[in-house]
């Protein structure tokens, strides 16, 4: 199958030059490709896939995304589908959530989701409700996304995690990408998913390669929103974690691994619908449990594991 | 004859015939009648909508019928909620009819609509029927939206609600025009929104993008002259919404009279279709009602008022003693109308009241759309509810 889907993938020149492979007959390893062109790719992808998708944010189409995370797009698909829009993020969140009740599947990019804020009335009230309060009539297939949390040194009022925030809200799914694998599945899967999905990326990881993995590389690869992946398996205490965290836990795990305490590493992926039983078995498992996150502890991601784990079965099997 | 016969009895929607309708029926009315309207005040526009229009008897029916079940379905609801068969939230358009019936008049079903809370109106015009719209407004299962949205939160096919926050409704509406450009089938969005809600900064915003992008988007302040109990005096530096969108062209029309809305929205739509961009559409209206039914509404305007602009203005009566004096129809006629409306009216209201509310197991439901079952927590981690799409 993913001989096949090598075979057939068209190379995409503005993309990556580690891609140009036009003439290759047997299945491609793995190879490495940064977080910044795994998102890309998948949005090429689904643009290419379905017609109503189409994208617009603030610098997306002529700038290359100002994070370069669509870069090629606009050269590729054109006014139409890549649009460019003033600084109006509570307008154009707006226009992007009526395009999807109009039957269009937007992603709209926040330059960073500090701005969100701006527009947050659209996302939770507009989006997120709609489905409910229609009794069921009026679906929004909308994906909002863009780097999320800090970033190197750019001060209180551009470092804020939203993962807390949104995912409090019934009717939103939010999703948090680690490395190029999670990005490019979880980003396909939310342009597909018809209802409204956030989608928090992070700024520093857009520079980091990993091996993305034959099964990755095919265009239909998609990583189902609400599954925990285990990054590594342990015994002796379950680290929870989502985003760039993920990466400082692995690296805490290899040095705790020396002393011979084996970590659990859980890579939460999502964080609405959260996939609470990937942790809960772990934790029955290895009975200690730390979470790592990006966000203020008050209120947060952590605190609503905590919760759930105080609330469910694996409660009993903590020790200390 | 025989046509003019046929075209009274469907109208009429009666098999029988006793005497007096017969009388009706053997009796010439004219089946059609020019009219003068109101000349719009124009913003950026060399020439405005038409001065005159025809009116044909069966549409003079058709609105006349309209105007009337949303003037007596505003009051029923008024009725219920004051027996507290319907509570929450609700904000009624009497006084407004002009507006939904005469904007649904200037466009296809295949066009698309989206208003605020004010929208029971519209909700009926948009096609949705007397009784959906007042099961939803008791909150059972057989309203519109299965009880679960109330009078804020109606839809129906092109019609996007129905939305419960000032403003927000106005860039979405603008979405809905993008979504009609991309699809290249030449419909419209009419995106309205109240004097109030046009001081929001949102409203600018989707003002400068629709015009950037030349979006297929009329803009229709519903200028009632209060948000909430506030006059536009107090509330806008500017009370001239048709100039407010700036670079984008207005029209300032008179929202009582059914006729002069008609020949505006056909005006706008033309402009939209023709792909020259946004326009803009205040119409001047009226509300007998407080701001909901919360607000006595008197506090911030008098009673002589009210009564000046429902015996002056009244959207209805201008529409009947305009049919009665060019003999489109006659006061028994629409008489007849009224009495049917109000059984209609009567029987939506005994079914909104004795239809049994949503239950408790679907509390959970539609969440998501298009997903495969799951629980969701209750009140306590013990309590579970299955949502399914």
């Amino acid at each position: 199958m993913a001989a096949v889907s090598g075979l057939m993938r068209r190379p995409l020149e503005q993309v990556s030059g580690l891609l140009r492979r036009r003439f290759h007959r047997t299945a491609p390893a793995a190879l490495q490709v940064t977080v910044r062109d795994a998102i890309n790719q998948g949005m090429d992808e689904e643009l290419e896939r379905d017609e109503k998708v189409f994208l617009l944010g603030e610098e997306v189409a002529q700038y290359d995304g100002a994070y370069k995370v669509s870069r090629g797009l606009w050269k590729k698909y054109g006014d139409k589908r890549i649009i460019d829009t003033p600084i109006s993020e509570m307008g154009f969140a707006g226009i992007a959530v009526g395009a999807a009740m109009a039957g269009l599947r937007p992603i709209c990019e926040f330059m960073t989701f500090n701005f969100s804020m701006q527009a947050i009335d659209q996302v939770i009230n507009s989006a997120a409700k709609t489905y409910y309060m229609s009794g069921g009539l009026q679906p929004v297939p909308i994906v909002f996304r863009g780097p999320n949390g800090a970033s190197a040194g750019v001060a209180a009022q551009h470092s804020q995690c939203f993962a807390a925030w949104y995912g409090h809200c019934p009717g939103l799914k939010v999703v948090s990408p680690w490395n190029s694998e999670d990005a490019k599945g979880l980003i396909k899967s939310a342009i597909r998913d018809n209802n409204p999905v956030v989608v928090l990326e992070n700024e520093l990881m857009y520079g980091v390669p990993f091996e993305l993995p034959s099964e990755a590389q095919s265009k239909d690869f998609l990583i189902p929103i609400g599954k925990a992946k285990i990054e590594r398996q342990g015994t002796h205490i379950t680290v929870v974690a989502h985003s760039r965290p993920v990466g400082h836990c692995l690296e805490a795990a290899t040095v705790l691994s020396k002393e011979g305490i084996e970590c659990e590493v859980i890579n939460m992926r999502t964080i609405r619908p959260m996939d609470i039983e990937t942790i809960e078995a772990s934790v029955m498992k290895t009975n200690h449990l730390v979470t790592v996150e990006g966000g203020w502890p008050q209120f947060g991601v952590g605190a609503e594991v905590c919760a759930r784990i105080m609330e469910g079965p694996a409660f009993n099997f903590l020790d200390a | 004859m025989r046509k003019m016969l046929a075209a009274v009895s469907r109208v009429l929607g009666v098999a029988q015939k006793p005497a007096s309708r017969v009388l009706v029926a053997s009796r010439n009315f004219a089946n059609d009648a020019t009219f003068e309207i109101k000349k719009c005040d124009l913003h950026r526009l060399e020439e405005g909508p038409p001065v005159t229009t025809v009116l044909t008897r069966e549409d003079g029916l058709k609105y006349y019928r309209m105007m009337q079940t949303v003037r007596r379905m505003e009051l029923k609801a008024d009725q219920l909620y004051k027996q507290k068969i319907i509570r929450g939230f609700c904000h009624l358009c009497d006084g407004q009819e002009a507006c939904c019936v005469g904007l649904e008049a200037g466009i296809n079903p295949t066009d698309h609509l989206i208003t605020a809370y004010r929208a029971h109106g519209f909700t009926f015009t948009r096609g949705l029927s007397v009784r959906e719209i007042l099961a939803e407004l008791t909150g059972r299962r057989g309203g519109c939206a299965k009880g679960k949205g109330g009078s804020m939160h109606m839809y129906a096919k092109n019609f996007y609600g129905g939305n419960g926050i000032v403003g927000a409704q106005v860039p979405l509406g603008a979405g809905i025009a993008l979504a009609c450009k991309y699809n290249g089938k030449d419909e419209v969005c009419l995106t309205l929104y109240g004097d109030g809600a046009a001081n929001q900064g949102q409203i600018f915003e989707a003002y400068n993008m629709a015009a950037l992008w030349k979006l297929p988007c009329i803009f229709i302040c519903e200028n009632n002259r209060y948000g909430m109990g506030t006059s536009v005096e107090r509330a806008a530096a500017s009370t001239d919404y048709y100039k407010r969108g700036d670079f984008i062209p207005g029209l300032r029309v008179d929202g009582m009279d059914v006729l002069c809305v008609r020949e505006a929205t056909r005006f706008a739509a033309a402009y939209c279709r023709s792909g020259k961009g946004p326009i803009l559409m205040e119409l001047q209206t009226y509300r007998y009602h407080g701001h909901s039914m919360s607000d006595p509404g008197v506090s911030y305007r008098t009673r002589e008022e009210i009564q000046e602009v429902r015996s002056k203005s009244d959207p209805i009566m201008l529409l009947k003693d305009r049919m009665v004096n060019s003999n489109l129809a006659s006061v028994e006629e629409l008489k007849e109308i009224d009495v049917e409306v109000r059984k209609e009216i009567e029987d939506a209201a005994q079914f909104a009241t004795a239809d049994p509310e949503p239950p408790l197991e679907e509390l959970g439901y539609h969440i998501y759309s298009s997903d495969p079952p799951f629980e969701v927590r209750g009140a306590n981690q013990w309590i579970k509810f299955k949502s399914i799409s």
